[in-house]
Order: C-alpha cells, then structure tokens, then sequence
C-alpha cells in the first residue's frame, strides 16, 4: 500500500476517486441532517417574520431581498401572553426541581454503595423496578395528598412531586457511579477519622462531578420540559411554567403563528444552550437515562 | 455525629466498612425512602384501589371501570393508537436511529451530523408540538399554504391535507380502515423526529464499543459491508438494541404531552394518557382515570421485569 512508488498524480486520482466512491454517503447523511433542522429553522424564522407576513406567505420565502424580520414578536408574548412570568416559573420550578432530588439521591446513593445493611440488594432493585412506573399511576393521590397538605397549585407542591420522580434514576445513576470510585481512597479517609459526611462532601461528591452534571441536565430539562405534572398540580394560572403557558397559547391562538413559533422558541433557548454548552455531559446523561421511562 | 470505628477496616471488604453502625444507613437513606412511599409507593396502590371504585372514590364498584374501558369505542381507538405508537414509532426511531448510527461514523464531521439529528431531544415535546403543528398547517385549495408540507404537496400537484384532523387519505383510504387514522401517522412522525437522536447516540457508543480488530479480521476474511453488517455489528448490537427499543416502548405507552398539544386527542388521536386526563379533568371520574392508568402500568410491566432482569445480569459481571 506504500505510496512512495506512485506519483502525486495517482495518489491524487486514488483520492479523487474515493471521494466519488463516496459521495452518495456525504450526501445522504448532508441531506437528512438539513431534514431534520428543516422544522426547527422554520419556527426560528417565522419568529422573527411581521404576522403579516407570517399568515401571507411561507418562512421560506423570507429570505429574499430586502428582508424583514422584527424583534415584535417576542416583545409580544413576553409582555401580552405571559411568557415572561411563565419563563421565571419555570426556572422557580426546575432550580429545586433539580437540586433537591439529587442531593437526597445523593446520601441514599452513598448507602447503597458504600453500607452494608440488611435487605440493600433488594431495595435497590426495587428502586430500578420503580423507574419505569408510569407517572399517570401516581398523579389522583399525589393531587389529593397534596390538596390535603394544602400544597397543590404552590410551587412546594410541585418541588415535592418532582423530587419523587426524579429520585429512582437519580439513586440508580449515582450509586452506580459511587460503587465504582476507587475503595481504598475512601477507606484511607475512614482510617484517617473522617465522618461519613466529610467523606460524602468532601470526598465522594467532588470526585463524582461528571455524573453530578449529567444528572443535573438531565433533571433539569425533564423537569424545564415537564407538561403533565405542572398540568395536573400547578392549576393556578399565575404559577403555570412555559410548556403549560405554551399548550395554552395553542388552544387560543392555534393560527397564530408568529406568536406560537416565537414563545416556542423562548421555552427551546435554555435547552439549547445547555445542550451546545454542555454537549458531553448532556449526551452521558442520555446514555445513563435509556432506562428511564 | 456517629464516626465509623477504624477497627472495622482491618478487614478490608468494601461492604464492610459500616457493618457494625445498623442504624446509619437507614437515615442516609431516610430522605429518600420518604419521598419514594409517599409519592410513588403509596399512590400506586392507591391508584389501584380506586380504580375498582366510582367516579368519586365513594364506593367499590368491583370490575365495572374495567368493563367500561374494554366496552367504549374511545378507549378501543386510544388502545389502538397506543399499539400504534407502540410498533410504528419505535420500530422506525430505532431503525432509523442504526442507520445513522452507522452512517455518521464513517465520515469525519460525524459530531456535527449526530447534533443536527440530536437536538430535537433536548426540547420539549410542546415546543416540538408547535413546530410540527406548524409544518403541517393547513390553509384550503387556492390559498397560500404557510405550512412546508402542504406547500411541496401542492407543489408537486395535490391537493392540500389537513394532515392533523384527516382521518385518512384520499388515495390510500382503503388500506386504512377503522381507527388507523392517518392523522395518527402525523403525529408518530413527529415523535420519531424527536426520538431517532437518542436512539442513534445509545447506538452510536454501542457500535464505538466493537473492537476494530473483529472487524478487521471479517474485511481480511473477504467479508462486505453488508455482511459484516448483519453478520457481525448487529449481534453484537443487540443488547443495545433492545436497551433502546424498550426505552421507546416505556415512551410510546406513555406519550401524552405530544398528543394533548397537537390535537388534544381530537379526531381519533386519543391515547390511553390524554383519555386518562379527560377523565380527571374534563369528566371528573376517578375511578375511570385510575384504571386507564393501571392498564398503561400492566403493559409496561413486562419491560420492568426486562429492566429487573438486565439489571441483575449487569451486576453479577461487575
């Protein structure tokens, strides 16, 4: 295979020819990535189109001279349709959302993986078992557990079910990764006096931050992404998130599209930056999560 | 603060460094086992019991939910789209998912052609509602179609489709009957728009985790790419296959938000979790809400028992 006997005119044939024998690959997969952006870069455009335009004609003939786009849109639904209020609920929501499951996962996590205690192996697996429940089987009694501790429509009430349904993949996820940190550095800690929670802080939580920040993105964008829950627990219209103020707009709005595709992509933007920003940890997430329901 | 005893670690067993504290574990794991009986354990039940009851949990009515469901016309089409969901939708977001898998990993910008495919995963199903509902708007014949499909379908001659609401085609109506609608198709599109990134990323590392030096052998040995395709890669592949495919199941019994946004179950989209919603909130019938949400429990009870299985397997080879 050595080309020190060719010429740089075959090796530049061999190559060419490569790239021919290639080219139906390249195209194929250029193709289908367009594809599949193709819906999304026309919410994106519309978003920026004047309504006039919008119900006139379609996002792909915007880009003719001379262009017209308008920041009016969002100035729209930011003020008129609530998306503003709905934007910081739903941040109010997911920050605990995320934090408090992880970190109670967090301790039970460390039990299972480094305490030894009467039936663990089977409570773990009922916690595995417990990942794919289905949400609907819980939603009547979590409402009214709620509605009885006077919680439902509050953003506690929606922070408690959220930590629940968070917590089976978040154990499995860490104590996973927990069980797998190297035994005798946490025995030296052990020898050396430290408490269980010098270990866990100090030790253990620090060393496991590529799978506390996988969990965090996954957490927080199901959460962030939540419809049902907030549907079903958050009724009051003041507290509603932006997937339910979305689902909203839609009903009332349903044609609308300048204000449909502009709210929209006001709920994709923090999805978006923390998928370009953190791509890595997103994607061990998603590989961690395939047991998830 | 209770100290672990340095005594204990002389005998150096991983599992044994707390033996002698029995209390300890059970308040590290106290936050969590809290919150785990009272809004998951208990509600199961719960549900399960007032799924034998009336509309208002007020009095046992034994089976009569169930007869219900199984009677009514609306739970045998949302069922039937659920089945729908079910095959169509995983099936083609795995497959899909394989094919790019293994396209994109033979070129270099395979990143930048994985995150194209991907992205969909990191946004709602509301927002991908709205998009869709968008691509597939209508306007009647002789208006301008604002949506992208309508506007190629006259573009290339036909006539414009309410993709949402049609419940069959005009030229394939026949081969549809019943509740197959082919707004349902609509919308299982959609969710394999979203989903084929994720199956493609789980495959993706499966086929990274291939020694190259097997499929070196296989090309010495005279193989094609197909055959080591078939031969080789998906045998290999199959446990993350089947990892893939019951992510999708769970999803595809599941799946409300995508449904309750694009048509709100209207004209003959409902599946087993809008109709619950209905039931809760429209109709007010617990009862009826319960036992449609313990009919999704039972048919992702097998895939539990799969994950219990797979679990317990993953373990004994640590």
């Amino acid at each position: 295979m050595s080309a020190a006997g060719k010429s740089i005119d075959e090796r530049f044939s061999a190559r060419a020819r490569k790239l021919v024998k290639r080219f139906p690959l390249h195209l194929i997969i250029v193709l289908v990535g367009l594809f599949w952006m193709t819906p999304s870069v026309g919410l994106l455009v519309s978003s920026f189109r004047d309504a006039r335009d919008v119900a006139s004609s379609g996002w792909w003939t915007a880009f003719q001279l001379p262009f017209q786009f308008t920041l009016e849109n969002y100035a729209d639904v930011l003020t008129q349709n609530r998306m503003g209020p709905s934007f910081l609920n739903s941040l109010i929501i997911s920050i605990p959302g995320t934090i408090v499951p992880i970190l109670i996962a967090g301790f039970a996590a460390y039990a299972f993986a480094w305490m030894r205690f009467r039936g663990r192996d089977v409570l773990f697996l009922f916690v595995v078992a417990l990942l794919v429940v289905p949400l609907q089987m819980t939603l009547i009694p979590v409402l009214r557990l709620l509605t009885d501790m006077h919680l439902a429509g509050s953003f506690p009430g929606i922070w408690l079910a959220h930590t629940a349904y968070g917590l089976p993949f978040a154990v499995f996820l860490l104590r996973n990764f927990f069980g797998g940190l190297p035994r005798e550095l946490l025995e030296s800690a052990y020898l050396d006096g430290a408490s269980n929670m010098r270990v866990f802080f100090r030790l253990v939580l620090p060393l496991s931050v590529p799978a506390l920040a996988s969990l965090a993105i996954f957490q927080f964008l199901w959460v962030w992404n939540d419809l049902l829950v907030a549907l079903v627990i958050l009724q009051d219209p003041a507290k509603t998130p932006m997937t339910v103020a979305i689902t909203n707009l839609v009903s009332s709005f349903g044609t609308q599209w300048q204000l449909l595709t502009s709210a929209a992509f006001i709920s994709m933007m923090l999805p978006l930056v923390i998928f370009f920003a953190l791509q890595r940890y997103f994607v061990q997430g998603i590989l961690a999560g395939s047991v998830k329901g | 603060m209770v100290k672990a005893f340095p005594g204990v670690f002389s005998r150096t067993r991983r599992q044994d460094i707390n033996r002698r504290v029995r209390v300890l574990p059970w308040l590290w794991l106290l936050p969590a086992l809290f919150f785990i009986i009272l809004f998951l354990v208990y509600p199961t039940i719960e549900t399960l019991r007032l799924s034998f009851m009336n509309q208002d949990s007020s009095a046992y009515i034994g089976a009569e939910n169930y007869q219900h469901i199984f009677a009514s016309s609306a739970t045998r089409t949302a069922l039937l789209n659920n089945v729908l969901w079910l095959v169509l939708f995983t099936v083609l977001a795995t497959g899909l998912g394989l094919i790019f898998a293994v396209l994109t990993g033979k070129v270099r910008y395979e990143s930048l052609a994985k995150a194209a495919i991907f992205i969909p995963m990191a946004i709602s199903f509301v927002a991908a509602a709205v998009i869709w509902r968008f691509m597939y708007a209508f306007r009647p014949e002789g208006f301008t179609q604002t949506g992208l499909v309508n506007a190629i379908g006259t573009g290339i001659g036909l006539e414009p489709i309410a993709w949402l609401v049609e419940h069959a085609l005009p030229y394939i109506d026949v081969l549809l009957p019943g509740p197959l609608h082919t707004n349902n198709f609509a919308i299982v599109a959609v969710g394999v728009w979203m989903w084929t990134g994720f199956a493609m990323v789980v495959l993706s590392a499966g086929l990274k985790g291939i020694s190259t030096e097997v499929l070196e052998a296989a090309y010495v040995d005279g193989a094609n790419d197909w055959q080591i395709f078939w031969r080789i890669i998906l045998p290999i592949l199959s446990p993350t296959i089947a990892v893939v495919g019951t992510t999708l199941v769970i999803q595809a019994l599941k799946n409300f938000d995508m449904v309750w946004v694009m048509t709100a179950g209207n004209y003959g989209t409902d599946v087993v979790a809008t109709l619950m919603f209905k039931e809760m909130f429209n109709f007010h019938n617990f009862g009826r809400a319960s036992a449609l949400a313990v009919v999704l429990l039972v048919a992702i009870l097998p895939v539990v028992l799969i994950n219990i299985r797979r679990f317990r397997v993953q373990e004994e080879t640590r």
